[in-house]
C-alpha cells in the first residue's frame, strides 16, 4: 500500500495541474477578445478624442475636419433612459410575477413569450415599432427609439430576475410569512432585496446589450445631424452615428467613428460599474 | 402572557393526501408542549396548521377549529397575516434575512408592518435579543454585521429574537435545535425554559430526551393521528397506548 501511494499521488498531481491549466487557458481565451477589442479601440479612437468631440455637433459638410458627437452622446443617453424606464420596471415586475406568483398555465405562457421575444432579431423589433409608432405619429422620434430598446430589454430582464429570485431559499420567504408580513411586502423588501445583486447584474446585461444596438434605431430614432433632445423629433445616437460615419468614404469620419465606439464602450462600462458600486453598499453582498 | 390553544377536529391535506386526521388537543398557556413521533407522522404539519403556515404550500389546505384566546384562526374573515403576527414561529434551519443587519433582522417584523417609532424599535430590539440570550454577543455590531455572518447557533437565537419582537402570544418551534451543535442546543433548551414564563411554547422535536427536558406536556403523533397526549412524565414512564410505548422504547421510528 505504502509503495503504491507515491504513484497515485503522481497521477493525481498531473491530472490536477492539467485541469487547472485547461481552466486558465479557457479564461484567457475568454478575456482575449474583450481585451483585443478594447485595446484596438483605444489605439484607433483615442487620437480623435478632444474637447470638441464632446461639445460640438458634426461639422456642416461631409468629411470636413472638426466637429464632434455631442448630440449623439446626449441622444444615446436620452434613448437609453427611455428604454430603461420602460424595460426595467416591466422586466423586473414580470420576473417577480414568474418567480413568486405564477402557478400553472399562465406562467408558462408568459415564460415562453419572454423567451420568444428574446430571440426576435432586433431589426424586426425596429420594424414593428416603426409600424406601431412611427407611422402613426408620421415622423421618426426619440420616443420610438426608446420604446424599441425598452422592448428589447424586457425579456432579458424578466428571465434573469426570475432566475435570481428562484435562487433565494424558500426558508427566507417562510421566515417573512411567519412574522405576519404581507406577501407583497415580503417579496419587495426581503426576497427581492436578497436577490438584488443578481437582479442588477441582469439589468446591466440588458442595458449593455441594447446600448450598442443600431438596427432597431434605424427606423425609429433615425439619427439627427443637429442638436435635438425633443422626444417627438428624430434624435442622434452613438451607434447610428458610428454606423453612418464608418460607411462613409471620408478618413476624418472614420476617425470620429472609432472615437465614438470607444466612448460608447466607456459609457457602458462606467454605467455598469457605478450601478454595481451603489448596489454593493449595505448588505446586498451578504446574499451569498 | 401566553394563551392556551384549543384544537378541535383539525384535518389537513397535501393535495389528495390527508396528513392530519381529526386532531383534538388542549394546549395549556405558559407551558411547553412537545410534539414527538416518527418522520412523516404530521408533527410539522400540525404546528404549521397552528399559525396557518401549512396552507402556504402549493395544494395544501386545512380544516377545523383552532381557538387562540378570542379568535378561531380558521374562522371566517380571519386573515392569515394577523394570525401569524400573534403566533410566532421558529424553523428547523436558522433562516435570518441575509440582506439585513442583525438589528434589521430583529426589527423586520415590526418595520415591514409599518412600525416607525425609532426609539421604541431600539427598545424592542434590545429586549428581544436579551430574551433570546444573544444581546451580549452582538450588542457591539448590531448594525454593522449581517445576520448571516453569525454562527448557526447564534443565527437560531437571532431567529427567536426576531419572532419575539412582534410580541406574539404563542411561540411555535419546529425542531429548532436539530441543525445545531450540542452547546447551541443546550442554550436553546435553557431559553425555552425562560420563554415559558411569558409565552406558550409548542416544540416539535425528533429527540425524545429533549422533549423530556423542556416540556411539561408531550403529544405523540403517528400516521397523522394524535395517539396520546399527556404529562411528559406519564408519556415517558407509563404510556397508556401500546404504540406510544413501542415508540419511546425504540421499537420503531
Amino acid at each position: 500500500m505504502s509503495e503504491a501511494t507515491p504513484q497515485i499521488q503522481w497521477h493525481r498531481r498531473v491530472a490536477d495541474k492539467l485541469a487547472t491549466a485547461l481552466a486558465v487557458i479557457c479564461v484567457l481565451l475568454v478575456i482575449l477578445p474583450l481585451a483585443a477589442v478594447f485595446i484596438y479601440l483605444v489605439i484607433r479612437g483615442v487620437g480623435s478624442l478632444n474637447l470638441a468631440f464632446f461639445t460640438h455637433i458634426p461639422s456642416g459638410s461631409p468629411g470636413e475636419p472638426g466637429g464632434g458627437m455631442a448630440n449623439a452622446i446626449i441622444g444615446s443617453v436620452v434613448i437609453l433612459l427611455i428604454g430603461s424606464v420602460i424595460g426595467v420596471p416591466l422586466g423586473v415586475g414580470s420576473g417577480i410575477y414568474l418567480s413568486e406568483y405564477s402557478r400553472g398555465q399562465f406562467g408558462k405562457v408568459v415564460r415562453f413569450t419572454a423567451d420568444v421575444l428574446n430571440g426576435v432579431p432586433s431589426i424586426v423589433i425596429g420594424i414593428a415599432v416603426y409600424g406601431l409608432l412611427v407611422l402613426r405619429q408620421k415622423h421618426f422620434s426619440a420616443l420610438a427609439g426608446g420604446v424599441a430598446l425598452g422592448i428589447m430589454m424586457i425579456p432579458t430582464i424578466t428571465r434573469s430576475t426570475e432566475e435570481m429570485l428562484r435562487l433565494v431559499p424558500n426558508s427566507i420567504r417562510e421566515a417573512a410569512l411567519g412574522l405576519g408580513i404581507p406577501q407583497w411586502r415580503s417579496t419587495l423588501s426581503i426576497t427581492l432585496r436578497t436577490a438584488m445583486s443578481g437582479v442588477i447584474t441582469g439589468v446591466m446585461l440588458a442595458f449593455a446589450r441594447v446600448s450598442g444596438e443600431t438596427a432597431p434605431l434605424l427606423f425609429t430614432a433615425l439619427g439627427n445631424s443637429y442638436w435635438s433632445t425633443k422626444l417627438n423629433q428624430p434624435i442622434a445616437a452613438l451607434p447610428l452615428q458610428i454606423y453612418v460615419y464608418a460607411l462613409s468614404p471620408y478618413d476624418e469620419w472614420h476617425r470620429l467613428a472609432w472615437a465614438g465606439a470607444l466612448v460608447l464602450i466607456v459609457i457602458i462600462v462606467a454605467t455598469s460599474a457605478s450601478v454595481r458600486w451603489v448596489a454593493s453598499r449595505g448588505f446586498a453582498g451578504g446574499a451569498q | 402572557m401566553g394563551v392556551g390553544i384549543k384544537v378541535e377536529n383539525l384535518n389537513a391535506w397535501f393535495g389528495k393526501h390527508q396528513a392530519l386526521h381529526g386532531i383534538n388537543m388542549d394546549i395549556l398557556p405558559n407551558h411547553a408542549t412537545a410534539i414527538i413521533g416518527p418522520s412523516g407522522c404530521g408533527k410539522s404539519t400540525f404546528v404549521r396548521c397552528l399559525n396557518r403556515m401549512h396552507e402556504t404550500n402549493p395544494d395544501a389546505r386545512a380544516e377545523g377549529k383552532v381557538q387562540v384566546k378570542d379568535m378561531n384562526i380558521y374562522g371566517e374573515g380571519v386573515a392569515p397575516v394577523d394570525v401569524r403576527r400573534r403566533i410566532g414561529m421558529v424553523f428547523q434551519k436558522p433562516n435570518p434575512f441575509p440582506s439585513m443587519s442583525i438589528y434589521d433582522n430583529v426589527a423586520a417584523g415590526l418595520k415591514l408592518n409599518g412600525f416607525r417609532n425609532r426609539k421604541k424599535l431600539d427598545e424592542i430590539v434590545e429586549k428581544s435579543l436579551r430574551s433570546s440570550a444573544l444581546w451580549d454577543e452582538v450588542k457591539d455590531d448590531l448594525k454593522k454585521k449581517s445576520g448571516a455572518s453569525l454562527s448557526g447557533g447564534q443565527q437560531q437565537r437571532l431567529c427567536i429574537a426576531r419572532a419575539l419582537a412582534v410580541e406574539p402570544d404563542v411561540l411555535l418551534m419546529d425542531e429548532p435545535a436539530s441543525a445545531l451543535d450540542p452547546i447551541s442546543t443546550s442554550k436553546i433548551e435553557d431559553l425555552i425554559f425562560e420563554l415559558k414564563e411569558n409565552y406558550t411554547v409548542v416544540i416539535v422535536t425528533h429527540n425524545m430526551q429533549q422533549a423530556a427536558r423542556v416540556a411539561e406536556f408531550t403529544a405523540f403523533f403517528l400516521l397523522g393521528k394524535l395517539i396520546e397526549f399527556d404529562k411528559t412524565e406519564k408519556i415517558f414512564t407509563t404510556p397508556t397506548d401500546k404504540r406510544t410505548e413501542d415508540y419511546i422504547t425504540g421499537r420503531f421510528g
